[in-house]
């Protein structure tokens, strides 16, 4: 290291050792770098680390390839009925059977709702788009209008659009008629519309001062966290009939969504509780103090923060309202499964690979919409973060 | 404004007070109640009687007159009433229960483990799995492998065989059966009396590691000796290929099968992330300091990071537990016999009294829940940090 020779002669008088220049960097190691070192790093790091790998890529060959076969490569796109899809000398590697679900795709969207009223269902859809944008573009304006169309306008005005309004033209399309996607979405967003103002009413029950109004919070609450949703749609469908005047009888997906609202609102009333119990006590007494009153300091002060700490928590229990909604297939209710169920059984499609490409096809479109619902918490949760990350 | 010398709190007007508007708010909430109870319950009893339907518990000791394709315990549709198929029913449902817990608790350990990984690949592969699995619905996982796994398999005649005369077709999975020539009954005993003791060594040792070992060893000793003690014979019977079945050795239903693998790998993604929540919630202070301390590995592991994060795991993993049994209730779905589509199914329809039959199965998931969150709060408080 110190050695260091100089060939100038002005120079060889000097102290010729020491160095005055730095020496260059040396390369690092080609096996700390480069996607050499990443490897070392992430796949091979251990002798147990190495096994892992090797035994896991063997399991992804084993695996994926199949599945890509499946899904892709020996799919049947195009066909009318089940001849397609069957297993000829021809063809004898069937994979899944695309053409049954672009057969069926109507079906799974609208049910039996009548054909030429098709178009008011996607007129909702897309009223329904348009408000989920608007809610969950952060910076778009007027997002108190947007909150305010969402949960107060669209379900009136979806209303009548759906079920019918005769005076406006709009034949009266009953529910039994209404089926697939729709319905997965209709139960699925009364569920969301209702469960956040019963929940946060539920959640200041449960932490009232009064005693009644507690032990009635809490025994709702764990009355229907403790038993299976099942047991609760169930419950609605056959007893809740029981318990109106004949004449009253609720239709069959109103009691079925009574049983869904009842069920997620007893679920988001524990998420708001944990948002209330992060307000610290100083916020309600500094705003008792300016002279707001109970409501307004609730309304002002501390709802405001608190569902900003759980927006993640409720849009996860959103994304798990949404799953459960399937099922409403126990009541008698056409949902986009029960849809599949019925499509699959079908004899024009029936063949071996029917049943595995609908589940497919639900599978698929379940995992884009709960997916991207939790992926859109979790981003939510880092921005929401940033304040204190500081 | 009076400047005079006042004794005692100012003068709030009464429909200022808060206690009188307390007291005033929950009198009217309870008048509001208790009329729209009255209205129900005789809205109820109008309708039951315009039905014709009978009320009470009386149809508990009728004949049930169905079958039911799984019992652990006698049941006959000849003789057997709708009280013995409850019990069948919430036996089929615990079954359900304990397997699925035991697989996903494996399972999700695992997955949640492999989730921290240094090995990219495995950490990918974990987050993959965790990721598709939750964001599918449990109702479509078990009618995918209900229908489009289990269903598919081969007819009995094309049996897979696996070693060990194991037969797998759409029947379901035939196993051979172990075969104690009279000492089965002992062993079991046995095993009853080892969980008792378990529990008392657990409610009684002073210090936790003796609770596991000693708990361990009751459990799993009490029948080995019992075994060893009546002579250790063991048999096997074996499932045989008859013409119109398979005949002999114990025959899992495919019903139990699609519902206990599907419980499993529902149950097991949620499981994984809250492991792995609980092991990221030791500081890496404790790590670091474990090892500085000159533990190896095992036993950091072992001493340091399991244990705390154990108190942050189980509360959580206990939820799960109730969650997938719970959900166990979805088996109406596959047609599995749990107390579900026993109870609110077949005796429903065939009984009409609806009130009673949901507010017992009601009953039973709700004690089970409250049960296990009462053993839950002195666990709890046990664990508890013991701060100064």
């Amino acid at each position: 290291m110190i050695a260091q020779t100089t060939s100038d002669p002005a120079e060889r008088g000097a102290l010729a050792f020491v160095r005055s220049a730095p020496a260059p960097d040396l390369p690092p190691p080609m096996a700390s770098v480069g996607w050499i070192g990443w490897l070392r790093a992430n796949l091979f790091s251990t002798p147990f680390n190495s096994f892992l790998t090797v035994l896991i890529v063997l399991l992804l060959a084993w695996v994926i390839p199949p599945v890509i076969r499946f899904l892709i490569v020996d799919a049947v796109w195009t066909g009318a009925d089940r001849e397609a899809c069957l297993s000829l000398p021809a063809h004898p590697h069937v994979g899944a059977c695309w053409a049954f679900v672009r057969d069926r795709l109507a079906y799974f969207t609208y049910g039996s709702y009548p054909i030429s009223d098709r178009w008011r269902v996607d007129v909702f859809f897309i009223m329904l788009a348009f408000g989920t944008a608007w809610l969950l573009w952060l910076d778009a304006p007027r997002r108190g209008l947007g909150a305010f169309y969402f949960f107060v306008v669209l379900p009136v005005t979806s209303f009548f659009l759906l079920y019918g309004l005769p005076p406006a033209g709009l034949e009266i399309v009953d529910t039994a008629r209404w089926g697939g996607i729709l319905i997965t979405i209709v139960v699925g967003w009364v569920g969301i519309v209702i469960s956040l103002p019963l929940g946060i009413l539920l959640a200041l029950g449960r932490r009232s001062q009064m005693p009644l109004l507690k032990v009635l919070s809490i025994a709702f609450i764990e009355l229907v966290r403790g038993v299976p949703l099942i047991t609760v749609l169930f419950m609605a469908s056959v007893m809740l009939p029981l318990f109106v005047p004949p004449a009253w009888s609720p239709d069959k997906l109103v009691r079925a969504l009574v049983g869904v609202a009842l069920f997620s609102s007893a679920y988001m009333a524990e998420v708001v509780r944990a948002g209330l119990q992060a307000i610290p006590k100083g916020q309600w007494e500094a705003a008792y103090v300016l002279g707001l009153g109970y409501w307004r300091t609730l309304g002002l002060v501390v709802l405001p923060q608190a569902l900003r700490v759980t927006i993640p928590n409720i849009l996860n229990s959103y994304v798990a309202l949404f799953k459960d909604t399937t099922l409403v297939f126990f009541v008698g209710i056409f949902d986009f499964l029960r849809t599949i169920e019925v499509a699959r059984a079908d004899p024009k499609w029936a063949t071996p690979v029917t049943s595995t490409t609908g589940y497919a096809f639900a599978a698929l479109f379940f995992f884009l919409c709960c997916y991207s619902m939790s992926r859109y918490a979790t981003s939510l949760e880092r921005r929401l973060a940033a304040g204190e990350r500081r | 404004m009076a400047l005079g010398v006042e004794s005692g709190p100012p003068k709030i007007p009464l429909a200022r007070d808060p206690r009188f508007r307390g007291l005033a708010t929950q009198l009217v909430l309870f008048g509001v109640l208790a009329l729209v109870a009255y209205l129900l319950v005789r809205a109820a009893a109008n309708n039951l009687a315009r039905a014709n339907v009978a009320t009470g518990f009386g149809f508990w000791n009728q004949p049930a007159g169905f079958d039911i394709s799984q019992t652990l315990i006698d049941y006959s549709s000849a003789t057997s009433t709708y009280g013995r198929a409850f019990w069948v029913g919430l036996l089929n449902t615990l079954l359900v229960a304990v397997l699925g817990i035991v697989f996903a608790t494996i399972l999700g350990f695992i997955i949640g483990i492999a989730r921290l990984s240094s090995n990219w690949l495995v950490e990918r592969c974990a987050t993959g799995y965790v990721e598709l699995v939750r964001n599918v619905p449990l109702l479509l996982q078990l009618l995918f492998w209900y229908n489009a796994v289990l269903k598919a398999l081969p007819d009995f005649r094309e049996s897979i065989r696996l070693p060990g005369g194991v037969f797998l077709n759409n029947r379901g999975l035939f196993l051979p059966a172990p075969d104690f020539a009279g000492a089965g009954e002992t062993m079991l005993i046995a095993f009853a009396l080892g969980l008792v003791g378990a529990v008392i060594l657990a409610a009684l040792a002073p210090h936790r590691r003796i609770v596991a070992v000693g708990a361990a060893a009751l459990v799993l000793g009490f029948p080995i000796a019992a075994f060893l003690l009546s002579g250790a014979h063991v048999t096997f019977e074996y499932p045989q290929m008859s013409r119109f079945n398979l005949r002999g050795g114990i025959e899992i239903l495919p019903e139990l099968a699609a519902l206990v693998v599907g419980l499993v790998i529902y149950t097991a993604a949620f499981i994984a992330d809250v492991v792995r929540a609980g092991l990221q919630a030791v500081p890496r202070g404790q790590v670091e300091a474990a090892y500085a301390l000159g533990l190896r590995r095992l036993y950091a592991l072992r001493f340091i990071i399991v244990p705390q994060a154990m108190r942050v795991i189980i509360p959580p993993l206990t939820n799960q537990y109730l969650n997938l049994t719970k959900n166990s209730s979805l088996a109406v779905a596959i047609g599995y016999p749990d107390l579900v589509q026993i109870f609110t199914g077949t005796v429903l329809n065939q009984t009409g009294q609806a009130v009673e039959i949901v507010a017992i199965t009601m009953a039973v998931y709700l004690s089970i829940s409250l049960g296990t969150s009462f053993l839950m709060n002195i666990y709890n408080a046990r664990m508890a940090l013991v701060e100064r």
